[in-house]
Order: structure tokens, then C-alpha cells, then sequence
């Protein structure tokens, strides 16, 4: 049993389920129906991936634990993702934004995943990889049409490229487990990755005529366990029923 | 692969002396491949591919499923269907298996599936499966009502996962169109 890859696979499902409940938060509140149910969609796809990422990770752990335990009955210390995916949806330009940043890394990440030499991760991998590809196509898209549609949604897009960029060095910066699995080549190496998700974000930037951000100080953390303040309220509203009524049961 | 046109429903109720089922493989299989998705009705789960095998392997039924997408809800019902056909029939030895590889695609429905399919109002996936451009859409949808392929995308989400949301130009009905995956 390989601490770094439990480590590991809790990371990405921590990230996938802090994801789709945040996506999941727009669910009645999306700007138009269409996009409401587009993003509670993703969500679902989040979910599932998260699902079968713990699902693994307990079988690993041999505790004789469930999916159920690592999603509502960890505290914020032991999650393990990315500071961007806790990030609140602020608003439908920062959300659009938040999850360009993540497709554009899951799709290279899953891609090199799918020929990983542990069978059960590269088949996630490869069916997950499916979803990426038109998750990105979805956030890209949107990229293009507020940046370069009117004043107002320009300005709003480009303030939440400004802001949230702070929060996209942490993903490829990697942290020791994934360090250790790197060197044993278990996990593709983040160089690699990073160039092909700067490739994506050159050119959806230039469509979109946003103004790349300079590279600056980076927020990191996430991954081992250190949070913004914003995802205890998270965990607080999906664990809730688990606390108070443990063990419930639908 | 399951042949989704073995469609003769085998009798359930012949039971052995110790009250189990005196089904043979071929009827079993042929039993589970009627069970339909939970969501689009109209459509067995060996229709769209969700049902990959049934084998007997040391007197145990082992049946194997994958799911559509990694979130669909109805995997937990379809699993749950399997189960009560299953018990209702008296198979007692038997284990399902859900796999994830190879990842399911659309190219694995049933020509009859696609019928059905367009016949309830889905217009079925097109055969080609590629990576689009952005704002390219998805290709050339016909209208399930009408035929006409003079159709727009309304939205590439909609009511479940495996859907997007289309409307016809001509007889200005919207509809769905079950997307390519």
C-alpha cells in the first residue's frame, strides 16, 4: 500500500466532488435555464468521477470504509483539493472561468493517465477524459463569447482571469507525495502538463481578447490539506445530514 | 455483446425441486437484456450498450454493465433491476460486475435502439465520433418529426446527461438529440 498514491487519488477526488458541489450550487440560480442545467450537468460528471476515485482509494486503504466516509466524514484538514476548486462561484463569469482553468488541466492530466500502468486509474482516467473534453469545450466557449462580447461581460471576465490566477500555480507546482510518485513514474510529470494547458490558454485568451495576467505570487496549500476559509463552509453545508444523523441512509 | 433482437421472453416461473430457476444461459441473458433505462424508457439496456455480457462461470451468473456516463443516476437503478429480475426468477447465484473499460460509446447501439430511439421523439446519435472545434456544434441533426435537417442546438445539456437540446427550423419543435460520446 503506497501512502503517496492514496494521497494522490484522494487529491483529484477531493477536487471532483468540492467542484461538482459548487457547480451544483447554481442548480435554480444559472443566468439562463440552458446554462443552469449545462452546469448542474458538469456537476454530475464531477460527482461520478469523485465518486469512483474514492471508491478505489478505500479499497486501497483496505479499512473497510465507503466512498461515503472520505466525502462527509473528513474534516477540512485531510481534503486534499485544489484552492481553485473551493473557490466560490462569485459570479457566472468567475464560474466559467474556475472550471476553463481545471478542464484545460484534466484533459492533458487524464490523457497521460489513461495509459498509466495501474489498470483501474488509467480506466477512470480514460472515462473521465470523455467528459473533459466537452467540459472544456463548454468553458472555452463561454471564455470567447464574454470576453469578446459586450463591455460588461469583458470587464467581468477579465477581472476573474485577474483574480482567480493566483490560484493556477498550485496545480501544476507538485507537492511531496506527488513528487515521490513522479519519480517513480506514476504520475506524469506537471512540466509537461502546464505546456500543454498554457498552449490552451494562449489561445483561448486571444480569441476572447483577455490580457494574460503576469505571473506573480501563487496561493498553494490545497493539496496538503491547508484551505482558504471558504471550504469549511462547504463541507459544513454537504456534511451536515452525516453529522447529525450518522449513518443515515437514503 | 448481447444481440438486443433475441426478444422472446423465457417463462420465469419453472422452478427445480429445491425451488430455484431452471433457466439456461441463453434464457437469462435474454431475460436481463429486456430490462429497460431507467430514463429513456423506450430503450433496453442492451440497446444502448450498458448490458456487456452475461456468463455462467462455475454455476455462478456473472453479468457485467458499464455505465453510460460516470455520473449517471441510473446506474444504481439499473443495477437494482437486474437484482429484482434476478430474485424474481429464482437465480440465486449470481454476481453483477460493473466495469468502466473499454469506456462506453454511443457507437455501441443497436440499430433497432436507434430506431426506437427516433421512433419516442430522441434523435439518435450520428455515427461519427471526433473531438469538435469550438462553436462547430455537433454536426448535422436531423428532426426525429419531421426529417428535416435544418436544426440549430438550443443547449449541448439537457434533461439528462446523454442529451442535448435541439430545435427544428422547419417544424419549429424542439427536441432532443442523444449526443455522441
Amino acid at each position: 500500500m503506497d501512502k503517496n498514491k492514496i494521497d494522490f487519488i484522494l487529491s483529484q477526488a477531493d477536487t471532483a466532488l468540492i467542484l461538482g458541489q459548487r457547480l451544483g450550487e447554481w442548480c435554480g440560480h444559472g443566468p439562463v435555464l440552458e446554462q443552469d442545467i449545462a452546469m448542474t450537468n458538469i456537476a454530475l460528471d464531477y460527482v461520478g468521477r469523485a465518486r469512483l476515485l474514492y471508491t478505489y482509494a478505500t479499497e486501497f486503504e483496505g479499512k473497510g470504509e465507503t466512498e461515503d466516509h472520505l466525502a462527509f466524514l473528513r474534516d477540512e484538514r485531510e481534503f486534499k483539493n485544489l484552492l481553485l476548486s473551493e473557490h466560490p462561484n462569485v459570479d457566472f463569469a468567475f464560474t466559467v472561468c474556475r472550471q476553463f482553468f481545471l478542464d484545460a488541466y484534466f484533459v492533458p492530466l487524464f490523457e497521460a493517465l489513461s495509459s498509466n500502468e495501474d489498470n483501474r486509474l488509467a480506466h477512470i482516467a480514460e472515462k473521465s477524459l470523455k467528459e473533459c473534453h466537452y467540459h472544456l469545450r463548454w468553458s472555452s466557449e463561454w471564455m470567447i463569447r464574454l470576453g469578446d462580447g459586450t463591455e460588461e461581460s469583458h470587464h467581468r471576465i477579465q477581472s476573474a482571469v485577474d483574480k482567480l490566477w493566483e490560484y493556477t500555480g498550485e496545480i501544476f507546482d507538485a507537492t511531496d507525495y506527488e513528487k515521490k510518485l513522479q519519480e517513480k513514474n506514476l504520475i506524469p510529470q506537471y512540466s509537461t502538463l502546464k505546456i500543454k494547458w498554457e498552449a490552451t490558454m494562449v489561445s483561448v485568451f486571444d480569441e476572447a481578447k483577455i490580457i494574460k495576467p503576469k505571473d506573480n505570487w501563487f496561493q498553494k496549500g490545497g493539496k496538503n490539506g491547508i484551505h482558504t476559509e471558504k471550504l469549511g463552509f462547504i463541507l459544513a453545508d454537504m456534511q451536515y445530514i452525516q453529522r447529525a444523523y450518522p449513518g443515515l441512509e437514503w | 455483446m448481447i444481440d438486443p433482437t433475441k426478444n422472446s421472453k423465457p417463462e420465469i416461473d419453472q422452478l427445480n425441486e429445491q425451488g430455484s430457476s431452471i433457466l439456461n444461459l441463453q434464457e437469462i441473458e435474454s431475460l436481463i437484456s429486456q430490462i429497460t433505462d431507467p430514463e429513456i424508457p423506450v430503450l433496453t439496456i442492451a440497446d444502448l450498450g450498458i448490458l456487456r455480457s452475461v456468463k455462467k462461470i462455475n454455476d455462478r451468473i456473472e453479468i457485467t454493465i458499464t455505465p453510460t456516463y460516470v455520473g449517471c443516476p441510473a446506474m444504481g437503478m439499473i443495477e437494482m433491476n437486474i437484482k429484482a429480475l434476478l430474485d424474481e426468477s429464482k437465480i440465486k447465484n449470481y454476481i453483477i460486475h460493473t466495469v468502466l473499460h473499454p469506456a462506453w460509446s454511443t457507437s455501441w447501439m443497436s440499430e433497432e435502439g436507434r430506431k426506437k430511439l427516433k421512433e419516442f421523439g430522441i434523435a439518435p446519435p450520428s455515427q461519427k465520433i471526433r473531438i469538435q472545434k469550438l462553436f462547430e456544434g455537433q454536426g448535422i441533426v436531423e428532426c426525429p418529426r419531421c426529417n428535416s435537417t435544418n436544426t440549430e442546438m438550443i443547449s449541448e445539456f439537457a434533461s439528462t446527461a446523454c442529451k442535448s437540446l435541439y430545435r427544428c427550423k422547419d417544424c419549429l419543435e424542439a427536441f432532443d438529440y442523444f449526443k455522441c460520446h
